[in-house]
């Protein structure tokens, strides 16, 4: 076994009893990264960076060092940091190198992990393929036939990267599902934290009230691990929430005995493949044998989620990529004699956003537009509150957690997507947005390989701010699905 | 404390070529909040650095960065809406507005459109002794200012300075309760001198710290009236809103030519359009600058970034508690407690340092005395300076001391006059400099009696003219003054004289 194949929790320990250096930890996956490039994972790779922090680890190993002490990780080029170009997959923000380091990577670097590099992902967090992204697609390293696959999107680069054991974990982030989704379609593990759970600052901003970063790891305990160290109340950011951060590893204690777990009436829907709706009944499967008591719940606005989120995430990003205006930053186009600031805010917005991040600029525009504010913004809005209702009823009730299908397919084949209505793609969100609408903490765990081989993933959905309850069930489940199945390396 | 009562002043009433008009006018002012630091970044609002260095990473709107609400700002915002005896909302929001502009750099200015901070409050307009205007106010709410575009450095290039960016601004809303241009200027300055004495603003027009928008419609007389009972704007004409006025004479001379354009556009048979108009100085007259079409379409919607701001009523309390005394209720202590003239009270408790210098001056002392050495010789002085009272090199101790040496009879009006040129120009303690100028009247007593004694002596004949006719007795009075170089009280000369002649 290579040192890149190892998980986070194996690697600390296998760092602290000195059969690993950090340096060589971090070495293998260099290696691996170089040879991965088929992969199109990482879009800058920091090799000087990484064996700089690595070197960093080794001496502080030799004391008392915090877990991630030497852990090589991968970024989502949706972080800031410092001195690194951070583009968010973006033309527009062509060649930026912010002069601050995000809250959660100064986090992660305090603790003593190691840089690796930049990941790839949908341009600006909005996709779910990867296909968006101005560096082109990630892979998915999962491939039964000649097709390539996505990874899965946005955080389609953290996906394939982990999943291909370029790294032993990386960061993502999720708006509507984009931690969750590709996790699935990779066979890895990656938690969206309670909304205010980690710190957004330095974050570039999709949908400020959804975005969450979060985890994407081998395993349940990585997750716990990583997450441990993301978390915290950050007073930068005014929707960061300052409560305690409970001790996540410690929580995995395999045990669920008579908790609840709730299965959504609302999530069986119509035209579900097969398989899927056969996974689902294996993991309650799962969870009953576990010890836990089944229960049917009813979420009764969920019909309503994907229209809400698809208000929702593109008025607050039209907001929220006003910046973007070749100013100050970035790509600014070059300009004809004449031209004036409204010349120069057209070329340079339309040459640097891609066509995703365009639609859902103008989608986003009309819907807070005067006139139509209050029949869809506001509306959206309060539809949201309903559906966080519908959530909170549910847990009030005594429920644990929520068990549903985290895709409603395994990955899908690059560029098939490519003619298809752009509600095809958003329908690849339809089991994950309502925990962004609503704020709440959802994981995604591998559990099984579909007919073709491909693996396909469970969501479990928490109580707010019990991201430790459920790692635990998220636990639970992994161990009972037992999936250790890995991509053979085509690469 | 007098309980001041006071009429409503007649509206202004234009005459048109065929009717009769009056003025309707409301006023959006735009006051830079007093503080060290900007609305939601730690970077400085020092007025005169150099371009782009008062500029944190939040300002210039770079990826990632998230905006953290300034307490200082809440707390000004806060006094000032208990300065206007409004309502606080201990509960308030943060709006998006949206539009591009090279010095907005995020491309949307963070405002309370939905839910401000401050609700319902009043001003008092004094337009002359008991007569004032009560204009109501609708709201104050804490928003961004933007940075400065500049256009003249260069032929090609436009730059920006981003240094404003971010400042907390109060944008005060009237309800449409002004009736004329001098009211309207007189409620600027009325703002302005509650927002000073508060400290929430320092009021600095010239630098744009305090600048308004003016909206002005006409209306024949009676509809006002008719829109006052029921609060129903169809009684009212299209209003235009003159934007960014920073001079009360140019606000007033807007407002004039606005509704004179207004008047003749109506009487034409035209139609007001509802629209935004710039006011030029130079030509004494307002343009339009965008109609109604025209008007952006903000696109406002609730900050996600910043969660609802909530304050405790404990806090308001607080603050309620270090109010300063506010000038409506100092003028009317000025007018009972020192028996002040409006005229005097109004002018002493203009500036709130100005009226601490008077009180300094009047504690102990005779209140209209104090007044008029405060507004005649000091302000006068200063005036004439240009300076400002806390560069005053008359002390108030010192000015205190003059009026003393009047009180005693130590010296007389016209020598205190002088002695206060001495004071500005020399300094020292009044009644030392009195004495080393020769200033002080001779009162002893002896010195006045062997004088008169003489006098009487030498001229017997006018000694039995002034006890026939006492109006002659002055004679005496007069070369007793000449005698000792007229330093002589001459009270007390006159006094002697009187009882040495036995009248």
């Amino acid at each position: 076994m290579n040192a890149n194949e190892l998980t986070i929790a194996a690697a600390r320990d296998a760092l602290r009893k000195r059969e690993i250096s950090a340096v060589d930890l971090t070495m293998a996956c260099l290696t691996a990264i170089d040879a991965g490039d088929a992969l199109n994972a990482f879009v800058h790779k920091t090799p000087e960076i990484a064996l700089d922090q690595a070197r960093a680890a080794d001496e502080r190993l030799k004391g008392e060092a915090p877990d991630l002490c030497g852990i090589p990780l991968g970024i989502k080029d949706l972080f800031c940091t410092k001195g690194v170009p951070s583009q968010a997959a973006s033309g527009i923000l062509k060649g930026f190198k912010p002069e601050y380091e995000s809250t959660v990577t100064s986090k992660l670097f305090d603790a003593g992990a190691v840089m690796l590099g930049k990941l790839n992902m949908d341009e600006f967090a909005m996709g779910s393929s990867n296909e968006t992204s101005v560096y082109g697609n990630a892979v998915n390293p999962w491939k039964v036939d000649d097709r390539k696959l996505t990874p899965g999107g946005s955080s389609g680069g953290s996906a394939a990267a982990v999943a291909a054991d370029l790294c032993l974990g990386a960061t993502g982030t999720d708006t509507g599902g984009s931690i969750r989704q590709p996790a699935a379609f990779t066979g890895i593990t990656g938690i969206k934290p309670t909304y205010g759970r980690v710190s957004r600052w330095g974050i570039v901003a999709f949908a400020s009230s959804l975005d969450q970063a979060g985890p994407m790891t081998k395993s349940v305990r990585d997750a716990a691990i990583l997450l441990q160290a993301m978390s915290g109340h950050d007073p930068k950011d005014s929707t960061s929430a300052d409560i305690p951060v409970p001790d996540f590893e410690a929580a995995l204690t395999g045990d669920i005995r008579g908790k609840k777990i709730g299965i959504p009436k609302e999530y069986r829907m119509d035209g579900m493949p097969a398989e899927i709706d056969a996974l689902w009944a294996q993991g309650i499967a799962m969870m009953k044998d576990a010890g836990a008591e089944i229960v049917d719940i009813s979420l009764p606005h969920t019909k309503y989620a994907l229209p809400t989120y698809y208000v929702i995430a593109p008025a607050e990003a039209s907001s929220n990529l006003a910046r973007y205006d070749g100013v100050r930053y970035g790509h600014r186009a070059k300009l004809a004699a004449g031209d004036g600031i409204t010349d120069m805010y057209e070329k340079t917005r339309a040459e640097g956003f891609g066509p995703e991040v365009q639609r859902r600029i103008m989608v986003g525009t009309y819907v807070l537009s005067a006139g139509f504010y209050d029949a869809y913004y506001n509306r959206a809005r309060k539809v949201r509150a309903l559906i966080k209702r519908d959530f909170e009823q549910v847990f009030a009730a005594g429920v644990d957690a929520i068990l549903t299908p985290a895709t409603p397919s395994s990955a899908f084949g690059l560029g098939e997507m490519a003619n298809a209505d752009p509600v095809e793609m958003y329908l690849n969100d339809v089991f994950t947005v309502t925990v962004n609408l609503a704020g709440l903490p959802g994981v995604s765990v591998p559990v099984g390989l579909d007919s073709k081989g491909l693996p396909l993933g469970l969501q479990l959905i928490g109580r707010p701010w019990d991201e430790a309850g459920l790692l635990n069930h998220a636990h639970v489940l992994e161990r009972a699905a037992g999936f250790v199945a890995k991509p053979a390396k085509w690469w | 404390m007098l309980d001041l009562t006071y009429e409503a002043p007649k509206p202004k009433v234009i005459a048109g070529a065929k009717h009769d008009w009056e003025l309707v006018i409301g006023m959006e002012i735009h006051a830079q909040v007093a503080s060290q630091s900007k609305l939601f970044s730690g970077a400085s609002t020092q007025v005169g650095s150099e371009p782009n260095s008062n500029v944190a990473f939040v300002d210039a709107a770079m990826p990632g960065m998230l905006p953290v609400i300034n307490e200082f700002c809440v707390a000004q915002a806060v006094r000032s809406g208990l300065g206007l005896k409004a309502a606080i909302n201990l509960r308030s929001a943060f709006d998006r507005k949206n539009y591009f502009y090279p010095d907005l750099p995020q491309g949307y200015q963070i405002s309370q459109l939905y839910h401000p901070i401050v609700g319902e409050g009043e001003v008092l307009v004094e337009m002359g002794p008991g007569i004032a205007r009560k204009v109501r106010i609708e709201r104050i709410h804490l928003e961004q200012d933007a940075g400065k575009s500049i256009h003249d450095m260069d032929p090609a290039m436009s730059f920006v300075d981003f240094n404003r960016t971010g400042v907390a601004l109060m944008e005060i809303v009237s309800r449409p309760d002004i009736r004329g241009p001098e009211e309207a200027a007189a409620y600027v300055a009325k703002l302005r001198q509650i927002l000073r004495y508060l400290g929430t603003c320092d009021g600095n027009m010239q630098n744009g710290n305090l600048r308004a928008d003016v909206n002005v419609s006409i209306c024949r007389p009676g509809q006002y009236e008719k829109y006052q009972a029921t609060q129903d704007f169809s009684h009212l004409g299209t209003r235009c809103e003159i934007k960014n006025m920073n001079s009360l004479r140019f606000i007033q001379q807007a407002i004039e030519y606005e509704a004179r354009r207004q008047i003749a556009i109506v009487e034409d048979g035209g139609k007001v359009d509802q629209e935004t108009r710039l006011y030029d100085p130079d030509k004494g007259e307002t343009r339009s600058m965008r109609s109604k079409e025209e008007a952006h379409d903000y696109r406002y919607f609730p900050c996600p970034d910043l969660l609802p701001l909530e304050i405790e009523q404990a806090w308001v309390d607080e603050i309620a508690a270090s109010m300063p005394e506010l000038p409506d209720a100092k003028k009317a202590r000025f007018m009972g407690d020192f028996g002040l003239t409006d005229y005097d009270a109004n002018v002493l408790t203009a500036e709130v340092a100005n009226a601490a210098f008077f009180e300094e001056v009047a504690q102990g002392r005779d209140g209209k005395q104090a007044a008029n050495w405060v507004i005649n010789e000091l302000f006068g002085r200063l005036n004439k300076e240009g300076l400002s009272i806390a560069e005053t090199p008359v002390s108030s101790a010192q000015l205190g001391g003059v009026i003393d040496l009047i009180a005693k009879g130590e010296i007389s009006g016209k020598m205190a006059k002088d002695l206060f040129e001495i004071l500005w120009t020399e300094g020292g303690e009044p009644s030392e400099q009195a004495a080393k100028h020769g200033m002080k009247q001779v009162t002893d007593l002896g010195a006045i009696e062997a004088a008169l004694d003489a006098l009487m002596a030498a001229n017997p004949d006018q000694v039995e003219k002034a006890r026939a006719n006492a109006r002659l007795a002055g004679w005496f009075t007069g070369q007793v003054l000449k005698a000792t170089g007229g330093k002589a009280n001459p009270a007390v000369v006159g006094q002697m004289v009187n009882q040495k002649l036995g009248l």
